[in-house]
């Protein structure tokens, strides 16, 4: 059953058509309810993102843009509205429904990395796979694949506490990218970042969205971060304002070569 | 979700902090401890209760000549003369009644050499020894023969040989006086060592009762009956049976007491093994608060655990846990440390009940069933105690875990 699953999300992946929406979102409300005051964190959203896309979702805090990725990611239900991943209507559904969605289909990165401490890289990147049944060896050997694919070869049996900022956040994005999801959401990932660092995250997901096809929704409220993406969504008071395709865009890959390399030296010092 | 690797995940989570794990187990390993310590000083005691009730003898009824109330002063038992070597045998066609031997008692100085040693003489016939289980190790038991014939025969205690005898010299067969008599030591009796009431029962001589109704004690009647019941539960039906035939024999009116006493020892024997029993229930069930205690620490700890690591159960949930999985995740934490606590507890138990022989010398047994029903217990300690902290876990919701400082 859950080979059978992966291997859906592998087809669609290998062939990701431009115009097959992967997210489309309709009327979406959120309301929270606080006893006497009814907060609207989201008042009637809409959004449709395709295949493949990168988009940036902007906007100050409390403009909702946090409670809009946490319906995308399938970690809390709308008050009202439907949201359809992938033709799949999502806002009905059970909780374990909704975590058996999280676990194949949704990579998640954080902002404060959220790695389990004392716990080594490769059991940190396993830990999706778990909750699918994935039987242990194989669970090894696509962690490490995972760790290899954003650079982390070697340092596998490294703990967080061992890892700089910039690996661990890697380490994160392995996670996510473990268990081949479709969709992959990252929460102010570049928040905990110095500069450089940020670059090479962004330039990871650039590289992902554009070699595996990965759909990508990136939350930031710099719009440094944003510029690396296709597409930028402008949240305020609980509604998009703008909704517009980036221009100019920057070539992470292109960005590292001018700035200089001074943070790989203090990853060394960090290490020893 | 596979079982093996939800028991890694809990064992890893332990041994994360180390001290924490120990000290938690604790509360359960001296719980565990000190219910199967307290458990197999019981069991011990009683195993040697029982010990004893076979000791005694083969389901004796004892029937002992009572006081006599003569113009309204009693005399205090085996005053009467009424008990006969009749007596004796009409008891012995009771049906319940398997042997029986009719007894006198008297006590008195014996010497041999220059040896003397002052000891208890009972009379008997040869089926006392059967009843009282009690084998004669060196030489042979006197006969009916002997009985008729009041032969001048004695069987001796290990007390009394040890006490006139040189350790090198072989009692049976020499001539020793018994108040001034000479009788023939026939055998030396295996060492019965105390009674259940203290006495030393190896400081004996035995001889025919006729010897020493007639040539010791000088009386015709005989002091008690020693019988044995065909069966544990055929024990009270034949006391009534004695009660009925002595009263008819002794032409007792309705209204007269008896003029005999009948007792079991065994009835005794087992109500000191019940009342043992009920002391040992009594400590267990104290012992097993403890264990109680130990349970709420596993909860509290348990606690501790989910608010600490509030974060890492959101992480989870995100990355695809069910509400069921994180319940399984703390609730077999739980069961791993309190089961770990049960078997070291277990050791600790059996170790302290090993001490508990060796340096105060009390017989202690541990019951096999009673270690299993620990380990068991202890890992529903566990899931009793990890049950609420596992829930509250579980019911986290997975955005407000995540932001959780």
């Amino acid at each position: 059953m859950a080979e059978k699953l992966a291997q859906s999300d592998l087809v669609m992946e290998s062939g990701p058509e431009a115009g097959t929406p992967m997210i489309r979102v309709e009327n979406l409300h959120k309301t929270y309810d606080l006893g006497e005051v009814q907060v609207h964190a989201l008042r009637g959203v809409s959004l449709t993102v395709y295949s493949g896309e990168f988009v940036a979702i902007m906007g100050a805090s409390g403009s909702g843009k946090s409670t809009f990725m946490n319906l995308l990611g399938c970690l809390d239900r709308p008050t009202r509205g439907r949201y359809l991943l992938e033709g799949q209507d999502v806002s009905e559904l059970t909780k374990v429904e909704l975590a058996k969605i999280r676990n194949r289909r949704i990579g998640f990165v954080f902002q404060g990395f959220n790695l389990l401490p004392r716990t080594s890289a490769v059991e940190n990147v396993e830990l999706p796979l778990i909750y699918s049944s994935v039987p242990h060896l194989e669970r090894v050997e696509r962690a490490k694949a995972s760790l290899r694919s954003v650079g982390l070869e070697g340092r596998e049996d490294h703990h967080p506490a061992q890892l700089s900022g910039g690996q661990q956040q890697r380490v994160a994005i392995a996670r996510a990218l473990v268990n081949n999801p479709s969709i992959v959401v990252a929460d102010e990932p570049t928040g905990n970042l110095d500069s450089r660092t940020s670059v090479e995250i962004m330039e990871i997901f650039q590289r992902l969205n554009e070699e595996k096809g990965i759909t990508i929704l990136l939350v930031t409220h710099e719009s440094d971060i944003a510029r690396f993406a296709k597409r930028v969504v402008l949240f305020r008071d609980g509604k998009i304002r703008r909704d517009s395709l980036v221009e100019g865009r920057v070539d992470a890959a292109q960005a590292l070569i001018s700035l200089p390399g001074i943070d790989e030296d203090e990853d060394d010092g960090e290490e020893s | 979700m596979d079982y093996s690797a939800v028991f890694r995940v809990a064992l890893r989570a332990l041994t994360r902090n180390k001290m924490r794990t120990a000290l938690t187990m604790l509360g359960i390993i001296i719980g565990v401890g000190a219910v199967i310590c307290t458990v197999a000083i019981g069991e011990g005691a009683s195993n040697q209760v029982q010990e004893q009730i076979r000791s005694l003898g083969d389901n004796i009824v004892f029937v002992s000549a009572g006081s006599v109330n003569s113009h309204g002063v009693h005399m205090g038992s085996a005053a009467t003369k009424t008990l006969t070597a009749d007596d004796a045998k009409a008891i012995g066609q009771i049906p319940f009644i398997k042997e029986e031997s009719p007894g006198v008692g008297t006590s008195g100085q014996i010497v041999y050499g220059d040896q003397n040693w002052y000891t208890h003489i009972r009379g008997v016939s040869p089926a006392y020894l059967d009843i009282r289980r009690w084998p004669v190790t060196e030489g042979s038991p006197f006969s009916n023969h002997d009985v008729a014939a009041a032969a001048n025969v004695a069987l001796i205690g290990t007390t009394v040989m040890q006490n006139l005898f040189p350790a090198n010299e072989d009692p049976v067969g020499k001539m020793i006086r018994v108040q001034n008599l000479p009788f023939r030591v026939i055998g030396v009796l295996q060492s019965k060592g105390q009674s259940p009431f203290g006495q030393d029962e190896d400081d004996t001589i035995i001889c025919p009762y006729t010897t020493v109704q007639k040539k010791l004690a000088g009386i015709s009647w005989i002091q008690f009956v020693m019988a044995s019941a065909i069966s544990t539960p055929a024990i009270p039906p034949s006391e009534q049976q004695i009660e009925g035939l002595l009263r008819q024999r002794h032409h007792l009116r309705p209204d007269e007491d008896d003029d005999f006493i009948i007792r079991s020892p065994n009835d005794l024997a087992n109500a000191q093994a019940q009342s043992g029993r009920i002391l040992t229930l009594l400590l267990a069930s104290i012992a097993s608060v403890s264990l109680l205690v130990g349970g709420i620490g596993i909860m509290n700890i348990m606690l501790v655990s989910v608010t600490e690591r509030t974060r890492e159960i959101g992480v989870r949930m995100a990355v695809g846990a069910t509400e069921e999985d994180v319940q399984l995740q703390f609730l077999s934490e739980a069961v791993v440390l309190s089961m770990l606590g049960g078997a070291m507890g277990v050791v600790m138990g059996v170790i302290g009940s090993i001490l508990v022989s060796s340096m105060l010398r009390w017989p202690t047994l541990v019951p096999p069933e009673a270690i299993v029903i620990a380990v068991f217990f202890s890992a529903g300690v566990g899931v009793f105690f990890g049950y609420y902290p596992a829930r509250k876990a579980a019911h986290l919701d997975p955005i407000e875990a995540l932001r959780y400082e």
